[in-house]
């Protein structure tokens, strides 16, 4: 039992922050929005040398042959950043979608994607838009043209552009298009087989979603400190005014307790434990509940000043309000720990937290 | 990352529930806060010291296990899985203790560890006083040398189990004319000494869980001064630190509660779920009691591997007393017209277990240092923001 990352994780970690806080200073982040592919190829390929792209595929496919355990930091990292770029998604779902399927399909575009030379785009079956779309080579889809059929999984290459119907988001950085137009496509794999590897990806990309709030919430969390530091009113930091602290205090504690939560859902996923389902729907619902908190009090903590579309803090916020109904939303996410939580047959209370993997 | 247990400790669970499984009376005690109820509790101290499971974290030249966190986690699980009564001795056990072990000189450890871990010594605390609560370093009370003693006088006030305890650790002035955190010094003092008078104070629901003791000209022998005279104030905050940090509120406790939450509303269906708010009340405190259990073995991991504890000891005191008190909240809810009932009433619920937490529950957010004042301490020193 160590509930710790080791110090590799934690320098893959680093390398990532640091390279993020280098290459994606905010000014490019708001170059990005007015930039007509809202995207940067040479940004996308030098994340791919990190080899942040390959973390969950097998050696044997060209990559790391990690697990989420090694990539959950990295996707808090870019929640941190506010990355646009969908690499989180690229990575927890696309690469190891493609991995799995394996044969010509994967010989195809693996490599590709894992140099950062193309990018792939996933619609999974939950969702009713799909996110960068237009600069994908390819799109992986659940079934075809209804979009709720788990059972399929299916390959568009080059989607034609009158498939592509844009949907703008508040926040700028998401590129988001509609899911009903984007149909056809080779089958590539179908069956009980596809069934779990949408379930695996769904989890993944809920996984990916809560870590991205952590990072975003953290990242609210230090604007805000850093400006009730400096701004004054009655002649003192607004940041010694009680009311002011303790709503960043509570924003504190929230996130202490979601940390965890999520670190250990990206364990349950790796092990493949049978809790797995659940242990994500609470790391999806505990990180959400943490990221609206710090927006809340991040924007009243900055007055008018956090109302306006000139501070870098609506970055975080746009980003936080929006990842919040991602990968199956509130009520899905509520449903499913329900289901487990109040099943009979589940054994609750001290002692059973971490009962042992399959 | 490894989230699973290893073979010793998997060994380590089994044995204390065995052992738990035949000690543990097979009806409840009654409340630690009668004298009948402290005599039974203090017997359970020893039946628990017997079988060798009263100090797991302690070192084995000292009666204990020289368990480790996780394993005393485990312990933990295991005791309030088995509906173990409540230690009467936890000021001692785990708060004194572990300062003893670390401030207290060799004979001052053989003195007072051995007779604390059998139930023979039972301890009460005495930090706050009429005009030093939140602001403990406005302590008054005074202990003046003289030679191999200290004659101390004053008031000490709201001291969990001083009714029927033994003996008091606290802080006293034993500097003349000294300010605040200075001229303090941690002393132990037996609660029959002559010049000494505990007088009970009833708690919320009627019973003396604490009292306010009074001391006139009540002598302490020198032997009994723990730390450097003068220096009881970071003596008294290792203490602190220990009880907000993570013994005193293991997450057994709450996911016991939050099971037992769950039966409750499962069993009050469909009926309860005419208030909507009900079902989300439930689930966030299962949510919750299990991310307070993520989060302690985390800082277990961390303070096994040599980290320190820092702002876990605020962030924690502040996260199980809310959850405490959501819990028993959404229990007295599911209750209804039931919840008011004492466990004399014949319609109570679970001998009035949850009306007995729903009032104790009340007190989380204000002992142990309130958590307006654990909010004040994140923002100094985890978040770094100006002074108020
Ligand atoms: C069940 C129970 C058991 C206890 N057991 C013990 C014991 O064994 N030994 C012992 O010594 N003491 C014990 N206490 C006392 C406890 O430590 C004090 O109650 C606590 O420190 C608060 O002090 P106070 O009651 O004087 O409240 P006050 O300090 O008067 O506080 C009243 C209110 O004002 C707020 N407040 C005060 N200062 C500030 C500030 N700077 N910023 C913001 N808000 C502030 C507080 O948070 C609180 O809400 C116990 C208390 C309870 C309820």
């Amino acid at each position: 039992m160590d509930f710790q990352f080791s110090e590799e994780q934690r320098m893959f970690e680093r390398s990532l922050r640091e390279f993020l806080a280098a290459e994606l200073p905010t000014e490019r982040i708001r170059g990005l929005w007015d930039s007509e592919r809202g995207r940067s190829d040479a940004l996308w390929r030098s994340l791919a040398e990190l080899g942040v792209l390959s973390v969950l595929v097998p050696e044997s496919d060209g990559g790391l042959g990690l697990d989420e355990r090694d990539f959950v930091l990295l996707a808090e990292t870019c929640g941190y950043a506010a990355l646009p770029e969908p690499l989180v998604d690229s990575a927890l779902l696309s690469a190891p979608l493609l991995a799995a399927v394996g044969g010509e399909v994967a010989q195809r575009w693996l490599p590709a994607l894992l140099a950062g030379e193309v990018r792939v785009a996933v619609a999974t079956p939950l969702d009713l838009l799909v996110a960068d779309a237009d600069g994908a080579a390819a799109v992986l889809l659940a079934g075809g043209s209804a979009g709720d059929d788990d059972g399929e999984l299916r390959l568009l290459v080059a989607p034609p552009a009158d498939a592509l119907h844009r949907q703008d988001s508040v926040d700028p950085s998401r590129r988001l298009f509609s899911r009903t137009p984007l149909g056809g496509g080779d089958l590539i794999a179908e069956g009980d087989t596809v069934r779990q590897l949408w379930a695996r990806a769904l989890n993944r990309g809920a996984l990916g979603a809560a870590a991205q709030q952590l990072g975003a919430a953290a990242r609210v969390l230090e604007y805000s400190v850093a400006y009730a530091s400096e701004r004054k009113q009655f002649g003192r930091a607004i940041g010694s005014f009680q009311a002011v602290r303790n709503q960043l205090a509570d924003v504190a504690v929230a996130l202490e307790f979601a940390r965890p939560v999520v670190y250990r859902a990206a364990d349950s996923l790796a092990r493949g434990v049978a809790t797995a389902a659940r242990d994500v729907s609470h790391a999806w619902l505990a990180a959400g509940e943490a990221a609206r908190m710090a927006a809340r009090h991040g924007i009243q903590s900055h007055g008018a000043i956090g109302y306006t579309w000139e501070l870098d803090l609506q970055i975080w916020l746009k980003r936080i309000w929006a990842t919040d109904a991602l990968w199956g939303g509130r009520a899905w996410h509520s449903e499913r720990l329900e289901t487990a939580v109040f099943s009979p047959d589940v054994a609750l209370g001290a002692g059973h937290t971490f009962d042992e993997g399959t | 990352m490894n989230l699973s247990y290893s073979d010793c400790q998997h060994t380590f669970r089994a044995e204390a529930r065995d052992w738990l499984a035949s000690a543990v009376p097979a009806t409840p005690l009654p409340s630690f806060d009668t004298k009948e109820g402290f005599a039974a509790h203090r017997e359970w101290e020893r039946c628990l010291h017997e079988g060798r499971w009263g100090t797991v974290t302690w070192p084995e030249s000292y009666g204990g296990r020289g368990a480790d966190l996780i394993e005393w986690l485990i312990f933990e699980e295991e005791y309030y899985r088995a509906g173990a009564p409540g230690r009467v001795n936890q000021n001692g056990i785990f708060l004194l203790g572990p300062t003893l072990m670390e401030h207290g000189t060799q004979a001052q450890r053989q003195r007072f560890l051995p007779p604390m871990a059998a139930g023979d010594t039972i301890w009460a605390q005495g930090w706050s006083e009429p005009n030093a609560g939140s602001d403990m370093a406005a302590i008054r009370c005074t202990a003046e040398r003289h030679g191999d003693r200290y004659i101390i006088n004053g008031q000490k006030t709201w001291s969990t189990r001083a009714t029927f305890a033994d003996w008091l650790f606290g802080l006293f002035r034993t500097e003349a004319g000294s300010e605040r955190h200075r001229g303090l010094s941690f002393l132990l003092v037996p609660l029959d000494t002559p010049g000494i008078t505990v007088r009970p104070v009833r708690q919320l629901n009627g019973l003396p869980g604490f009292a306010e003791v009074f001391f006139d000209d009540a002598e302490c022998s020198a032997d009994n001064l723990l730390g450097e005279e003068g220096g009881g104030w970071s003596v008294a905050m290792a203490t602190a630190g220990f009880e907000r940090g993570l013994m005193l509120r293991s997450p057994a406790r709450y996911q016991e509660a939050a099971r037992r939450l769950v039966s409750l509303y499962l069993a009050q269906r469909p009926a309860v779920d005419r208030d909507p708010s009900v079902r989300g009340a439930v689930l966030a405190a299962w949510m919750r009691a299990e991310a307070y259990t993520l989060a302690t073995y985390a800082t277990a991991s961390r303070l096994l591997s040599g980290g320190h504890i820092g702002s876990e000891s605020s962030t924690n005191k502040i996260f199980w007393s809310e959850l405490d008190l959501e819990l028993h909240s959404t229990a007295m809810s599911i209750l209804g017209e039931r919840a008011e009932l004492q466990s004399t009433a014949v319609d109570c619920e679970a001998g009035g277990a949850w009306l007995e937490g729903f009032l104790f529950a009340q007190a989380g957010p204000i002992y142990a240092g309130t958590n307006e004042i654990q909010r004040n301490i994140i923002a100094d020193r985890m978040l770094g923001l100006p002074r108020s």
